[in-house]
């Protein structure tokens, strides 16, 4: 592991919190990104670039074939058609979704999650999105499933092929999320004592019971997915819960602090690849 | 409400092949709900296919069935531009039919 966090240039963070790195090891997210994608690339010359977004199905040629016939009738079919019907609908103020976005919200997933100064956090997409529908006097939706997967499902869909475009302003605030997002991926936890990166960059490719692991690279341009596990769609918000606590970690609440960090550094190092979403994975 | 019924129908040949997914929940009867109440069976019970009023595929399901099926399966005789009526009914009576046109 050790001789991995030095191949990606990553910083051992001995316990110690992040104002204790010293001013040498001063967070440098274009390096980061550069290395952590010339890792993947490394590792599985194979692959095209833009196939990583395709997980586990860019590993596995088996699953690749189930899957180019499954997505004659996309599992998330039904979510996505829900979700463009609720997309469009307005609020009982009359208002709707695409008051809240620019460009009406299509076309715009690649942008999210945004660093924003008047707040001085990360905003993900379906952080916004229920910002979106409080401001309009309604009930935010649950971050797991269901509304919610249906909506970033579909707002993903207007928005395939286009390139994650993650920003980091020259604000120090925002440096500091990403860098708390990138520690919470790299450090270890529960009772497995497995890190985000001990499956998704030691192991991609690799079968976890009958499962075959994706690599983090492109990781969170599919979502939202249909997984057949769950029998269902799930939000980032889901994939990180079940994440966790499959390790036997516990897990957050959605859209805490520590998981929009995460959301941040990890579609900040998968910039430049395209949005698949929404998604089928087993 | 969009139909709850997707279907495809290719002719290979003189060989139709169909492929149809379904929105239904197929509850088994025997999971529970987030409060430990069971939820109560909901499960399609009959699924036809006709074609010129001939039935090419039926099938007659019970809770072993997943969620959201899908099937697919092939008949001969068909044509270009035929069509063929996909219906379902489940245990509580309700019912959706499609008809689609055979490419």
């Amino acid at each position: 592991m050790t001789a991995l966090r030095l191949a990606l240039g990553l910083t051992v963070a001995l316990g110690l919190g992040v104002s204790a790195v010293a001013a040498a090891d001063k967070p440098d997210p274009v390096a980061d990104a550069k290395a952590f994608q010339a890792f993947f690339v490394k590792k599985f010359p194979k692959v095209a670039f833009d196939d990583f977004v395709n997980g586990p199905y860019s590993m596995n040629e088996d699953m690749r074939r189930q899957w180019e016939e499954k997505e004659q009738f996309p599992p998330y079919e039904f979510a996505l058609e829900a979700g463009k019907e609720m997309f469009s609908k307005p609020f009982k103020n009359g208002k709707t979704y695409a008051d809240c976005f620019p460009n009406g919200g299509i076309g715009i997933r690649q942008t999210y999650p945004a660093f924003d100064a008047t707040e001085g956090k990360v905003i993900t997409l379906e952080l916004a999105l229920n910002r979106c529908r409080e401001a309009n006097g309604e009930q935010p939706y649950s971050y797991v499933k269901d509304e919610m997967a249906s909506l970033t499902a579909y707002m993903a869909y207007t928005s395939r092929g286009k390139r994650f475009d993650i920003k980091i302003p020259d604000d120090p605030r925002a440096l500091q999320a990403y860098e708390n997002g990138k520690e919470y991926f790299y450090t270890r936890r529960g009772q497995l004592n497995f890190s985000c990166a001990s499956c998704h960059v030691q192991s991609p490719g690799e079968r976890i019971r009958a499962e075959i692991l994706a690599p983090a690279l492109g990781i969170l341009n599919a979502m939202p997915i249909y997984r057949s596990e769950w029998s269902g769609m799930g939000t980032i918000s889901r994939r990180f819960v079940t994440c966790n606590s499959q390790t036997r970690a516990v897990p957050l609440e959605p859209q805490s602090d520590e998981y929009r960090n995460l959301e941040y550094y990890l579609s900040y190092v998968s910039n430049g690849l395209p949005v698949s979403g929404p998604g089928a994975r087993p | 409400m969009a139909s709850s019924i997707r279907v495809r129908a290719i002719l290979n040949g003189d060989t139709a092949e169909v492929q149809t997914l379904i929105q239904h929940p197929m509850d088994t009867g025997l999971v529970k709900d987030a409060k430990g109440e069971l939820i109560p069976a909901h499960y399609i019970q009959q699924l036809t296919f006709t074609h010129k009023d001939k039935t090419v595929f039926l099938a007659d399901w019970g809770t072993a069935v997943s969620k959201d099926p899908y099937v697919k399966f092939a008949f001969k005789g068909a044509a270009k531009g035929d069509e063929l009526k996909v219906s379902w009914v489940d245990n509580k009576g309700a019912t959706d039919s499609l008809t689609a046109t055979i490419q």
